[in-house]
């Protein structure tokens, strides 16, 4: 299978350039910079030195024995929660900081739900002296405090946006409207692999190691490749990071999991590809939650790293050719496998992870029974769970009187 | 009276046409038509319809501001049509200005046929680019339904004359790297940009967007543009009045002084 995407990146039917006239210039002249970076020694070995002695990378690849007997399949966890700032977002910051370093812009911007991506950002920047100015929703900043503070200590300026659901996806506008004013010094350092061509193109590739690595690193164990690989599934960056070294591989079932919040029946979820349709959103054509006359409906998700009513479109692209697979997690199943990680590996996952080993969990039996034997697979725990720690500690009821109502103070 | 008579007859007096934005049901359906008919009563040549959309990227807070009261006050994309047709029965020329997905939502040469059926000369598409336009461009040809997209000074020559050779009607310039709203001063890269547009074609008229909020920045971008496009500026005029009433008043006299500018080249 060849890789797209092609001349005019588009995967299939999907991806491409649906933005204003005014940035087509920027993006010809990223892929122009990236293209030149990519062929270029001194980049590669500049990105590869700061991945390995700045964020930890090759993250490891842990053989995960105690989830794996309550799961029933041999589950390996790729650790990208291991990662400088706890997850695989480091890699995409980092290429990208570099690539602007290249360009000759001094600004960077960036869109942040959590604020994951808005630190991982803050972080780049604070390492290469750019300057950085993260939107963030101005509901995100209030239920992320500690993550604002994070980027103001790292020296970055957060701006609240309080223009539509004032979330993730109206960050996106902004970030998107900051760009086509300042596109001569600024860059936009897109957190997902979603967005205009050459936008996906760039942030696989540079999270692309963490399957590459993943490859490397189970042929060595087992001396074989995976019946499967596991990932979460939002803009879809984890995945794509994981997957992408795989999908030459026939035998190797890729397996993406979705928000599906209170269920994709209720409407209450952020599951784009199970239970959106195709449509164009932030530049791109992909699957989108959206109503009959393609208004952007908000999504829903108890984790806020997958809460974005669109994907990447090459994950749009790989659902449609069949070779990834993608179904909902709901909140509740994330939840558990959540707690199931804690109890049974002593690792605090991200909830966005959560929902990649309750994906697991899932296949497990259906893959005994097809393949007659226990299974192996490999599931991207891409983020840790720190952050998370206030709205799992509520969910579970962990919290003492007193720290609720402090923690129900910064909600 | 198409698009193209529209341009011809203003270059026949020497002066720019003055089109006038209006999102579709803001802040309601029946007030957006009063509004609209208002401005062409009072000196707009074409109403601009704009589409409410929930991710309007290229707009500023104006516009974002009134699409999201039309979207909370449950307008939907047949209402736009069916204000387009109440606006074009009164004989004003009506483009409408839309972001690509609802279009695609509703099915693209549906909505052309729609679009044509309900008076609408043409439509601009601020984040679709011709690259991407090819269903677009066949149904907007096959039911005749002018096509203008977007120019920027960010424009290299090569993508300025592939966009100026799709468009069909007029060209909208960008006149700044920047979002709609009013701004204190007109853009300086508006003139370098629509020099450039001429040479690419000198027969395809030419509109100006983005920043014009007076009538003495009309008569400065009418000095070099065939058109003189107004948004955010009229728009705030029903923003910020009490009560519809008002707000058709200062709508009225803001175009009033508009077309005046437009017609007042230096």
């Amino acid at each position: 299978m060849t890789a797209p995407p092609q001349q005019k990146g588009h995967f299939g039917r999907f991806g491409g350039r649906f933005v204003p006239e005014a940035l087509v210039g920027a993006l010809d002249e990223l892929e122009a910079a990236y293209r030149e970076a990519k062929q270029d020694p001194a980049f590669q070995a500049r990105f590869a030195d700061l991945l390995t002695n700045y964020a930890g990378t090759p993250s490891l690849l842990y053989d995960a024995e105690r989830l794996s007997a309550a799961v029933g399949a041999k589950i390996l966890l790729k650790r990208e929660d291991l990662n400088h700032t706890g997850a695989h977002k480091v890699r995409n910051v980092l290429g990208q900081a570099l690539l602007a370093q290249r360009m000759g812009k001094r600004r960077v911007i960036a869109e942040t739900g959590a604020g994951q991506h808005g630190v991982a950002s803050a972080t780049a920047a604070a390492l290469l002296d750019l300057e950085c100015v993260v939107y963030m929703g101005e509901v995100d900043t209030e239920r992320q405090a500690l993550n604002v503070a994070r980027m103001r200590m790292l020296g970055a300026t957060v701006v609240p946006v309080t223009t539509g659901s004032r979330t993730l996806k109206d960050a996106l506008n902004d970030a998107l409207r900051d760009w086509v004013a300042s596109v001569d010094t600024t860059h936009y350092l897109l957190g997902t692999a979603a967005g205009p061509h050459p936008f996906p193109e760039i942030v696989r590739d540079f999270v692309g190691g963490i399957g590459i690595e993943a490859r490397e690193q189970i042929l060595a164990r087992t001396g074989a490749l995976p019946d499967a690989v596991a990932a979460c599934v939002g803009g879809g960056s984890n995945a794509i990071g994981i997957f992408h070294a795989f999908v030459p591989d026939e035998g190797v079932r890729l397996f993406g999991f979705e928000a599906g919040g209170d269920g994709v029946e209720t409407g209450r979820h952020a599951a784009s590809i199970t239970g959106g349709s195709s449509g164009v959103l932030h530049g791109a054509r992909t699957y989108v939650l959206q109503d009959d006359d393609g208004q952007t409906v908000d999504s829903h998700s108890i984790s806020a790293g997958l809460d974005y009513p669109g994907v990447g479109p090459e994950h749009a692209w790989l659902h449609d050719t069949g070779r990834a697979t993608y179904e909902p997690v709901t909140d509740a199943e994330a939840m558990a496998a959540f707690q199931l990680l804690c109890r049974t590996e002593g690792i605090i996952p991200a909830i966005e992870s959560a929902h990649a080993l309750a994906g697991a969990a899932r296949i497990a039996p259906r893959l005994r029974a097809e393949l007659g034997r226990e299974p192996v697979i490999v599931v991207n725990l891409s983020g840790r769970g720190d952050k998370d720690v206030h709205t799992a500690g509520a969910y579970f009821g962990v919290l003492d009187e007193r720290e609720e109502i402090v923690m129900g103070e910064q909600e | 009276m198409s698009i193209a008579d529209v341009f011809g007859k203003a270059k026949a007096e020497n002066r720019s046409v003055l089109v006038g934005c209006m999102p579709a049901g803001f802040p309601t359906v029946e007030g957006s038509i009063a509004s609209m008919l208002a401005m062409a009563d009072a000196g707009c040549d074409v109403i601009e319809v704009e589409l409410p959309y929930s991710d309007p990227v290229m707009d500023g807070p104006v516009i974002q501001r009134a699409s999201d009261i039309a979207l909370a006050a449950g307008v939907r994309t047949r209402d736009t049509l069916r204000i387009i047709e109440a606006v074009a029965s009164r004989g004003v020329p009506v483009v409408l200005m839309t972001y690509w997905n609802p279009i695609e939502k509703y099915g693209v040469d549906a909505f052309a046929r729609d679009l044509a059926a309900a008076g609408a000369t043409g439509m601009i598409t601020p984040d679709l680019i011709p690259d991407e336009a090819g269903e677009w461009i066949a149904a907007a040809d096959k039911h005749r339904i002018d096509k203008t997209f977007l120019v920027s000074p960010s424009s290299t020559d090569e993508r300025l004359a592939m966009t100026v050779g799709q468009c069909r009607g007029f060209v909208y310039a960008t006149a700044l790297m920047g979002v709609t709203g009013a701004r204190t001063a007109v853009s300086r890269q508006a003139p370098d940009l629509v020099a450039r547009i001429r040479r690419a074609d000198p027969d395809m008229p030419v509109g100006v967007g983005l920043g014009v909020g007076n009538g003495a920045q009309a008569a400065e971008v009418a000095a070099f543009a065939d058109g003189v496009i107004v948004g955010s500026a009229l728009i705030r005029c029903v923003l910020e009045a009490p009560d519809q009433a008002e707000g058709e008043r200062k709508l009225r006299a803001l175009s009033a002084e508009l077309a005046e500018g437009v017609r007042n080249r230096p």
